[in-house]
C-alpha cells in the first residue's frame, strides 16, 4: 500500500505553504524589507507589476512584489486577481498626455523643439559598471541639480508634424462609441485597434520587446523613428453623472511613445508619415517602445501591407502577449497528467507490439 | 409606482436557485420547475417570469419588452438595471403572446449564441394542448402541455428549429412554474 | 470568506456566465465565448471549471472535486478548499453523494444520475487547434461544420499505424452537429459521455469558452466504419480492489520494471474495497505487465 499515496495532499499543501513563507522571509537576522522601501527603491519593478497587473496602485504593487519574492510575473498575477474583484465606480475620461507634468521628454526626430529635450532620470548614458558604492549602503546621493522647465506646456511632436499635415491623423476617425474591454468581453476577430492596444498595454514587456525587435530585423519592418517619448504625471478625471462635469481624482505616472513610421500615400493622397503608439503605467520606456512598434506592425491592413511576419499577425500577438495566461498554461504542465500519460503508454505499447509482430511475420515470410 | 415592489429578498441565493431551475429546464426540455415563489412582481408579470428576468438580465445585456408587458417596464428597468431595447432582436425578449419569431435575432452561423432568448409568459404550464418534444436532453420523446401558445405553435417552432444551430431559445413561465424549449428541440402536436 | 461574495465571483459575473451556460446547453457542443475573469488560481489550473462551478453552485449543493480521478491530488484539494472557503458548501469524495462534480481528466466510473452535474476543466476547448491554430479560422470551420480535415488526420494515423493514435482528448461529435474536445480525459471515458443522464458542462478559462452537453445527448467518438472507435485500458486488475473493468494508473515500484496497477478513480476503488473486493496488493514484474 505504501506505493500508492492516495492521502496526504492537504497536508502536503499546508507544509509547502509554510515552507514558502519561511523561504520568502529569508534569514530572520536580516531586517525585513518594507513596502515603502520597495515602492521607493524598486520603483521600476513596481511600475512593471502595475502595468502588467493592469492596476495602478504602487502600494499594492509593492506588496505583490514582496509577496512574490520579486517574481514580477507572479506579482502581476496577484494584482490581476485582486483587480478582478473590484467594483467599477466610473470610467475615466481620456487622459491628456499633452498636459503631462514632464519628468523626461526626448525626441529623436528634432534637434530641438518647444519645451526642449529633457533627459530626466535615465539609464541611457550610464556606463553599465557595477557601482560598488551602492553596496556600501547608507550614503544618500547628493540632490540632483534642478532647472525651471523651459516652457509651461510641451506640445507633442506628433502635433507639430500634424500641423504641417505630414503625419496621419491621430486615432480612428470613426471611433467606436465605447472602447472595447478585453477584461469583460472575450476577444473576437477582426480585433479593433482599441482592444489591441489594451492587450499590448497589459502585455508582457519581454514579449513586446522581442516582437518589436523582430520588426527592426525585417520581420514586418515599419521604418520607425522615435517621434517622442515622454514620462511624467497625468491627471485622471471622471465625470460623475450627478455632477455633469469632470473632476480630478488623482495623478498617475505614464510613459508614452509616439513612433513616426514609414510614410504612405497614393496617387490621390499625398504621402504622410504613419503612427505607432505606446502608453504604459509608470516609467517603462522599453515597453512603451516595443508596444508602439508592434502597434504599427499590426496596422498592416490599414496601409495595404502584406502581413507575413509574426508581429503583424494580430491573433498571434494578442493571444500570446499576456504573461498571466502564458505562465498559467506553461506551468500547468507541472500538474499531474498521469491519466493521459497512461493512455499514451497503452497506445504506444500496443503499437510497438503490432510493429514487432509485423516485423516478425515479414522476416518469417522472407525466410 | 410599481418599482416600490421589491425584487429578490436574498438576491444571491434566489438568483442561484432560479438559475438552477432555468438550467435544468433548458437541459431537460419541457420539464416543469418552480421559480419565483416569494416574489410579488407588478402586473402583468408572473412570479416565475420576474424571477427569470431578475436572474439573467442586467445592464450588460439587452431586454425588449413587448407591448403586452410594458406595464412592468419601470420595475424591470429598476431591478434589472437595464434600459428597455427598442428592437425585439435583442438578447432577451419578454412577451405574453408568441411574437413572429423572425422579428427576433436567430444569431449567426459563427455566433449562434447571440440569438434571442424569448421569455414567454403563458396562462398555464402542465395543462392545455399537448405537444411532443424530442431532441437533446430527452431520453425519449416527452409530452408537454401549455395553455396560451398559438394553435400553429408547432409549425412556427419547426421553422425556428430548422435554423439550427441558429434559432431562438424559449423560456416559458406561468405563475410560479417555468419550462424551456431550446432551439435544438423538435415540437410536434399531440 | 470576508470581503468576497458567495462562491467568490460577483453577481454580475455570475449572470454573464449563467447566460453563456444556457446558450451552451441550447447549442450542444458549441463553444460559447464568455468574459472569463482572472481568478486567484493560475490559468490552466481549472479557472474555467471553477467559474462554471461558482456560477452553478448553491448553498444546498454537495461538491466533489477530482483530478486524474482522485479526490486527493493536490490541485483537487486546492480547488475543493477554495469552494469550502468561499461558498461554505458541503464537500464529499463519494461520487454518489455529490450533486456537482468538478473534474480534470476523468469521468467517474460510477454512472452519474439525472440529479447530478459534472463540470469539466478544459485546457484547450478547440478540437481543431492542432490542425488549424487560428481561432478566427476554426470558428468559421465550426460554422460550416467543415470537419473533413479531422477525418483526414485520423485516417493518416490509420494509414501509418493501423489505427487512430489519439489516446486522450479524443474528438467527439455532439448531437451530430459539432465537433467537440471532451477535455483530456482518456478515450476510455468517451463512451460515458454518450446519453449520460447528468448534465455535462465544460469551462475553459484561459481560452474563454464554455460549452455543454445536455443529458441524453448523442455523443460519438469520431471513427470509420472499417475502423470503429475502441477504448484501451491497461489489461490488468486493480491491485487494491481487483476491478478488471476500471481505468488503471500504473505506479512504478522499483527500477527493475516492477509496477502496480490501481484504479484511477479512488472513490470507486475505496467503495469496492469497503464492499469486500480485494486485489493481490502486490506489484507485478515487467514480464507480467507486458
Amino acid at each position: 500500500m505504501a506505493y500508492v499515496a492516495v492521502k496526504g495532499g492537504e497536508r502536503a499543501i499546508d507544509n509547502a505553504h509554510a515552507w514558502l513563507a519561511e523561504d520568502r522571509r529569508g534569514d530572520p537576522s536580516v531586517p525585513e524589507i518594507s513596502l515603502a522601501q520597495i515602492q521607493q527603491q524598486l520603483g521600476r519593478s513596481v511600475d512593471r507589476v502595475m502595468a502588467e497587473g493592469s492596476l495602478y496602485d504602487p502600494h499594492l504593487a509593492a506588496l505583490a512584489v514582496k509577496q512574490a519574492q520579486g517574481d514580477i510575473i507572479e506579482a502581476a498575477f496577484l494584482l490581476r486577481a485582486y483587480r478582478t474583484t473590484l467594483p467599477r465606480f466610473a470610467y475615466a475620461t481620456p487622459v491628456d498626455t499633452a498636459a503631462m507634468q514632464i519628468r523626461r521628454r526626448i525626441s529623436a526626430v528634432y534637434k530641438d523643439l518647444p519645451g526642449g529635450q529633457v533627459l530626466g532620470p535615465t539609464y541611457d548614458y550610464t556606463h553599465r559598471l557595477l557601482d560598488f558604492a551602492l553596496a556600501a549602503e547608507g550614503h544618500p546621493p547628493a540632490p540632483a541639480a534642478t532647472a525651471p522647465a523651459e516652457a509651461a506646456t510641451m506640445p507633442r511632436v506628433s502635433d507639430i508634424l500634424r500641423g504641417e499635415d505630414l503625419i496621419e491623423p491621430d486615432g480612428d476617425p470613426n471611433p467606436p462609441a465605447e472602447p472595447g474591454d478585453l477584461t469583460r468581453e472575450p476577444l473576437a476577430f477582426p480585433a479593433g485597434r482599441d482592444v489591441r492596444l489594451q492587450a499590448l498595454a497589459r502585455g508582457d514587456e519581454g514579449f513586446l520587446l522581442a516582437m518589436g525587435y523582430s520588426t527592426q530585423r525585417g520581420w514586418g519592418g515599419t521604418h520607425p523613428f522615435v517621434g517622442e517619448i515622454r514620462v511624467g504625471e497625468c491627471a485622471v478625471e471622471i465625470t460623475p453623472p450627478e455632477l455633469g462635469f469632470a473632476i480630478d481624482i488623482g495623478d498617475i505616472t505614464l510613459t508614452e511613445c509616439q513612433m513616426v513610421n514609414q510614410f504612405k500615400g497614393s496617387k490621390t493622397k499625398p504621402p504622410q508619415f504613419t503612427r505607432g503608439y505606446g502608453l504604459v503605467f509608470g516609467h517603462a520606456e522599453r515597453k512603451a517602445m516595443g508596444m508602439a512598434l508592434v502597434d504599427r506592425a499590426m496596422r498592416h491592413d490599414e496601409f495595404a501591407e502584406e502581413p507575413n511576419a509574426p508581429a503583424q499577425n494580430v491573433e498571434f500577438v494578442v493571444y500570446h502577449s499576456d504573461n498571466i495566461e502564458g505562465t498559467g498554461f506553461v506551468e500547468h504542465l507541472k500538474l499531474p497528467h498521469y491519466v493521459d500519460f497512461q493512455s499514451e503508454l497503452e497506445t504506444i505499447r500496443r503499437m510497438r507490439r503490432e510493429a514487432e509482430a509485423n516485423a516478425a511475420s515479414l522476416k518469417e515470410a522472407a525466410e | 409606482m410599481s418599482i416600490d415592489l421589491p425584487g429578490f429578498a436574498d438576491p444571491v441565493a434566489q438568483a442561484q436557485s432560479t438559475f438552477r431551475a432555468v438550467l435544468d429546464a433548458m437541459a431537460r426540455p419541457g420539464t416543469l420547475h418552480d421559480a419565483g415563489n416569494t416574489l410579488t412582481p407588478p402586473a402583468p408579470l408572473a412570479p416565475a417570469t420576474a424571477a427569470v428576468l431578475l436572474t439573467l438580465v442586467d445592464h450588460d445585456t439587452t431586454l425588449h419588452i413587448a407591448p403586452d408587458c410594458v406595464a412592468a417596464t419601470a420595475w424591470l428597468t429598476f431591478h434589472c438595471g437595464t434600459a428597455p431595447a427598442s428592437s425585439p432582436a435583442s438578447a432577451f425578449a419578454l412577451a405574453r403572446t408568441l411574437p413572429d419569431l423572425a422579428t427576433l435575432n436567430a444569431g449567426t452561423d459563427e455566433a449562434p449564441e447571440s440569438a434571442t432568448t424569448l421569455v414567454l409568459q403563458v396562462a398555464a404550464l402542465g395543462t392545455g394542448p399537448e405537444f411532443t418534444l424530442s431532441g437533446p436532453g430527452l431520453k425519449s420523446p416527452a409530452a408537454f402541455r401549455a395553455e396560451g401558445l398559438p394553435p400553429d405553435f408547432a409549425a412556427r417552432w419547426a421553422e425556428n428549429h430548422a435554423l439550427f444551430p441558429r434559432g431562438i431559445d424559449l423560456i416559458l413561465c406561468a405563475g410560479t412554474t417555468l419550462a424551456a424549449i431550446p432551439r435544438s428541440i423538435t415540437v410536434q402536436e399531440g | 470568506m470576508n470581503g468576497y461574495n458567495f462562491a467568490y465571483l460577483d453577481e454580475q459575473t455570475k449572470r454573464m456566465i449563467r447566460r453563456a451556460l444556457l446558450k451552451a446547453v441550447a447549442i450542444p457542443g458549441h463553444q460559447v465565448p464568455f468574459g472569463s475573469r482572472e481568478m486567484p488560481l493560475p490559468y490552466g489550473w481549472g479557472t474555467g471549471g471553477i467559474q462554471v462551478t461558482a456560477s452553478v453552485l448553491g448553498a444546498g449543493d454537495t461538491l466533489k472535486v477530482i483530478d486524474q480521478g482522485a479526490d486527493d491530488t493536490t490541485n483537487a484539494v486546492s480547488i475543493r478548499r477554495f469552494f469550502a472557503r468561499t461558498a461554505g458548501v458541503a464537500t464529499t469524495t463519494d461520487t454518489a453523494e455529490a450533486t456537482i462534480i468538478q473534474t480534470r481528466h476523468r469521468i467517474p466510473e460510477k454512472q452519474l444520475r439525472e440529479d447530478q452535474i459534472i463540470v469539466y476543466q478544459v485546457p484547450q476547448p478547440e478540437p481543431l487547434s492542432k490542425l488549424e491554430p487560428s481561432r478566427a479560422e476554426t470558428r468559421r470551420m465550426h460554422a460550416l461544420a467543415e470537419y473533413g480535415s479531422m477525418h483526414v488526420r485520423l485516417y493518416e494515423d490509420i494509414t501509418r499505424f493501423g489505427h487512430v493514435a489519439i489516446s486522450y482528448d479524443y474528438p467527439v461529435m455532439v448531437n451530430r452537429r459539432y465537433l467537440m474536445a471532451p477535455s483530456p480525459i482518456p478515450a476510455f471515458d468517451n463512451p460515458k459521455m454518450h446519453m449520460m443522464p447528468a448534465l455535462q458542462l465544460f469551462g475553459a478559462g484561459r481560452e474563454k469558452r464554455i460549452y455543454a452537453i445536455p443529458p441524453y445527448t448523442d455523443v460519438r467518438s469520431l471513427d470509420f466504419d472499417d475502423h470503429p472507435f475502441r477504448t484501451t485500458r491497461a489489461p490488468q486488475c486493480c491491485a487494491l480492489c481487483g476491478a478488471d473493468d476500471s481505468y488503471l494508473d500504473e505506479v512504478v515500484t522499483d527500477d527493475q520494471g516492477g509496477r502496480m496497477f490501481v484504479c484511477s478513480d479512488t472513490d470507486h476503488c475505496e467503495s469496492r474495497q469497503a464492499e469486500g473486493h480485494t486485489g493481490t496488493g502486490e506489484p507485478i514484474t515487467r514480464e507480467a505487465a507486458e
